[in-house]
């Protein structure tokens, strides 16, 4: 019902050429920006090439309605960069998966690989929050279930929206030392560490699975509207094709990948069986 | 219940306030004196609701019918109500929060103006639950109230010209303005939402000539900040310096949430504001050990310089999403033998708490629908007796049958209070939930494992009912049970008739006695604003209301949302069908008696 790949028509000046219509958080490096500097800009182009289409996008922050009102609205087909298996949502399989990493550096020589390391109960650790009604980012939870809560620095996922890359500001209280150490997800880490001033040691968390209902590597796919499974398949094929260019987009941005297959996990964000 | 001996002759305070001269001390209770206007969104200051105009009554509302419709050309949520004031009625849209004003002297009421802002978009994506706008405040010829985008506004009342503009919020933090002003004296008084962001709760007063910023008290942090004075702060429990900040660890309470999105009312003759503060956030309960201050929590500042003189808080370390923003109701009523200058408030975590306005002296708190987090409410010590068992939090795993809900046992929706019948009338959600991990979530390029609370509905089936309450001795009166949480506010008037309106879109009027369905009416979209009533230039009583679904439920409502084909969350399973009776649109309905009163 959904026509996903939208011919222009006569009037054009190609009548062959068509568009990917790409929803897109205009102010989320790495992930995207209006000047399309993100990998998802990036990775957008090269699926576009690959499939002869313009890319077009429609800008919306990535926030509470972003589904609603991009993908459910029909105002764009594809949103380059979401969970694997999330609702509302049809995901292709995943292109990468990254996990959430402890952050410092390096001149701190801290070590730390585990939320059970004790020297966290006395260092001041940047997390990124959520917001309420129950969500938050895991590694806030795997802190607090370790009684780490009150040398905890919070940092809104949401952030400023008049600054740049709100969600980056964790990262910078690294370099700037306002915080010794951040759990963020790994693809902000990654990518920011690669270009701040200072050195940062950038160290996936562990344990890998926090018992009962801890994860902290996620896959990440694209996502096109439920029962357009016509696009997904057009997507999975370039996805394929172009896996190699794919990887050295990720490693380009610095983002730290974590080994497939997962580890007892599902795409629907439960534990397997 | 058990220490309630009486009940005085309860003459509201809004009497006292409303420009109302009742008969003190007269033995049976009768209609005060009204002037048939609407000026604020609460009536008066005391957020009664009440109208004293007695020509609808129990006997004729049966031939109630439309007077007159007018579509805003607006799909999102018509939360709050229209304003009568002389000849004109206001009426304010969501989001893109246009004024009309109509003229009730002519036939078809034409509009006198129409005031367009200039509002920024981008508080779409930033408002938590729809674009709604909980309406205008007029005072001394100026209309006031708050664009989505974070600004506040005075107009002319009589040409809709803009006086004033004033960015009171800002919206890259998160931070919104669906709320209604208070004005009181030479103070415009505002608060913020956004509990949803993590931003840190405020009000600010405002200089009602200039617009000028005069104070900011907010809801969590230092005295200095919180404006808890030496000498004027004196809470009745909590003793101590820096509450709001000693109750969270480290600098959670930088964000720590507690917005101001409610209603607020005024008391003349303490010369004190109360208003609710909302949820603590953005961080979960087992990350924040500790009572979270003034999150979840009644506020009592004064008007001139915001000074906190008292703070209450309903729910300490809250776990459920239990914001108390929702409307304090200020009547005199005798507790224990003793007369006192009582307020009265519905929570949403379910519990109707009487107390002390004066002191923050909790009196009586009893359930006014099914609550089982916790067993009671502790008079002595203010604290509520925590049911463990349904605490929730990543190490809790799954949590059943949770009562009531993150929607509370009522919401935004405001309750009416009579002097008449003595009773406080009730728009009410009767549903519990349950807590469990959800499946994967993504914002702003993070992933995360979230909660999911599905709803369902609590004893007896129906989700919502219209209830009158006796706040005095912690009793339900009556009922009318509804199919849907009931979602609009409540009126109460001086002929006996009380008024709602129903999600599935009925206008319904009540006999306020018996609860017996005397009218009811289809308006042509479920309704989440609050009916009032004014005297029309002809000298006739009218009621009007907004028809306009939306609000947190037009998130929850599958296809209601006409625009939306794809959708944004599966169809409610706890309202399936909810879409066969309404679907979006805001109208604006008078109904009247006509020639037959």
């Amino acid at each position: 019902m959904v026509i996903s790949l939208v011919l222009l028509g006569c009037s054009a000046s190609n009548p062959k050429q068509q568009e990917l219509r790409v929803c897109s958080d205009p102010n989320n490096l790495p992930f995207s920006n209006r000047a399309g500097e993100g990998l998802e800009n990036h990775l957008a182009q090269l699926i576009g090439r690959e499939l002869g289409a313009n890319v077009k996008y429609t800008w919306w922050p990535q926030r509470r309605g972003f589904i609603r009102s991009t993908l459910a609205a029909d105002s764009c087909d594809v949103i380059m960069g979401i969970p694997t298996g999330s609702e509302r949502v049809l995901t292709t399989r995943p292109y990468y998966r990254s996990s959430y990493v402890f952050v410092s550096r390096k001149d701190r020589h801290l070590g730390i690989k585990s939320f059970d390391d004790p020297a966290l109960k006395k260092l001041k650790i940047g997390v990124q929050l959520v917001g309420d009604d129950y969500n938050n980012t895991p590694p806030v939870h795997a802190l607090s279930r370790r009684g780490i809560v009150g040398n905890l620095e919070g940092f809104s996922v949401y952030g400023d929206y008049s600054q740049a890359n709100p969600p980056a500001r964790i990262i910078d209280a690294v370099v700037s030392g306002a915080v010794d150490i951040a759990v963020a997800w790994g693809p902000l880490a990654g990518y920011f560490a690669k270009r701040s001033g200072a050195q940062l040691d950038v160290v996936p968390v562990s344990p890998a699975y926090d018992p009962p209902g801890l994860r902290f590597a996620f896959d990440i796919s694209l996502g096109v509207r439920p029962g357009d499974q016509k696009l997904e398949q057009r997507l999975e094929a370039v996805l394929e094709r172009r896996r190699s260019g794919i990887d050295s987009l990720l490693t380009g941005f610095g983002f730290p990948l974590s080994q497939s297959p997962d580890s007892g996990w599902n795409g629907r964000g439960q534990p397997a069986s | 219940m058990k220490s309630i001996s009486g009940l005085s002759v309860a003459l509201a305070a809004a009497l006292s306030f409303g420009g109302g001269n009742a008969a003190k001390g007269q033995s049976q209770p009768s209609a005060p004196h009204d002037d048939g206007q609407w000026t604020m969104p609460g009536k008066d200051y005391a957020s009664t609701r009440f109208s004293g105009l007695t020509q609808i009554t129990a006997g004729n509302a049966k031939r109630l019918r439309p007077m007159w419709s007018f579509s805003t050309g607006v799909l999102g949520g018509h939360e709050g109500q229209p304003l009568v004031v002389g000849n004109t009625m206001y009426v304010v849209t969501p989001y893109p929060n246009v004024v009309y004003a109509f003229d009730l002297t002519k036939e078809g009421y034409p509009l006198r103006w129409k005031y367009r802002p200039d509002v920024n978009g981008a508080a779409i994506g930033i408002a938590c639950c729809d674009v709604v706008n909980r309406g205008a405040f007029y005072a001394n010829g100026r209309l006031f109230y708050n664009l989505l985008d974070g600004h506040t506004v005075a107009l002319d009342a009589a040409t809709g010209k803009e006086i004033w503009k004033t960015k009171v919020a800002d919206l890259n933090r998160g931070e919104t303005t669906p709320m209604a002003p208070l004005v009181v004296k030479d103070r415009v008084i505002v608060g913020t939402s956004g509990g949803e962001f993590g931003v840190r709760g405020w009000v600010k007063g405002l200089d009602v000539r200039t617009g000028n910023l005069v104070w900011t008290g907010y809801s969590t942090g230092p005295d200095a900040e919180v404006l808890a004075k030496p000498g004027t702060f004196k809470p009745y429990y909590e003793k101590g310096t820096d509450l709001a900040q000693n109750s969270w660890p480290g600098d959670t309470w930088k964000n720590g949430g507690a917005p101001v999105w409610g209603w607020m009312s005024y008391d003349a003759e303490l010369d004190l504001i109360y208003y609710g503060t909302g949820n603590p956030a953005p961080w979960n309960t087992e990350q924040r050990p500790g009572e979270n201050r003034w999150a979840t929590s009644v506020m009592a500042r004064r008007p001139q310089d915001g000074a906190l003189r008292w703070a209450y808080q309903f729910t300490p370390a809250d776990n459920w999403d239990f914001d108390s923003t929702q409307e304090m109701i200020l009547t005199d009523l005798t507790v224990k033998g003793k007369p006192r200058k009582a307020l009265v408030h519905f929570d949403k975590n379910g519990f109707v708490y009487t107390m002390d306005r004066a002191t923050g002296e909790l009196l009586l708190a009893e359930p006014y629908v099914q609550v089982n987090w916790a067993r009671r409410i502790d008079l002595e010590t203010g604290k509520p007796e925590v049911d463990s068992s349904k605490t929730t939090g990543a190490s809790k795993g799954t949590v059943k049958d949770i009562c009531p809900t993150l929607e509370g046992g009522k919401n935004q929706q405001p309750a009416a209070f009579s002097p008449i019948t003595r009773l406080f009338y009730v728009s009410t959600s009767n549903m519990c939930m349950d807590y469990s991990v959800a499946n994967v979530s993504y914002i702003a390029g993070t992933p995360y494992i979230g909660a999911a609370t599905p709803y369902k509905a609590g004893p007896g089936g129906n989700l919502g009912a219209f209830i009158a309450y006796d706040a005095a001795r912690g009793k339900k009166v009556w009922e009318i049970k509804e199919p849907y949480p009931v979602w609009s506010g409540a009126l109460a008037t001086g002929g006996g008739v009380v008024f709602y309106g129903t999600l599935d879109g009925w206008f319904k009027a009540a006999d306020a006695r018996s609860g017996k369905l005397l009218y009811k009416f289809k308006v042509g979209s479920g309704v989440i604003g609050n009916p009032i009533s004014f005297k029309g230039p002809d000298g006739k009583q009218y009621i009007a209301l907004y028809a306009g679904f939306g609000g947190d439920w037009g998130l929850l409502s599958g296809d209601v949302r006409s625009d939306d084909p794809d959708d944004i969350r599966p169809p409610a399973s706890f309202m399936p069908d909810i879409a066969r009776h309404t679907s979006q649109g805001g109208i604006v309905w008078v109904f009247g008696l006509g020639d037959s009163q």
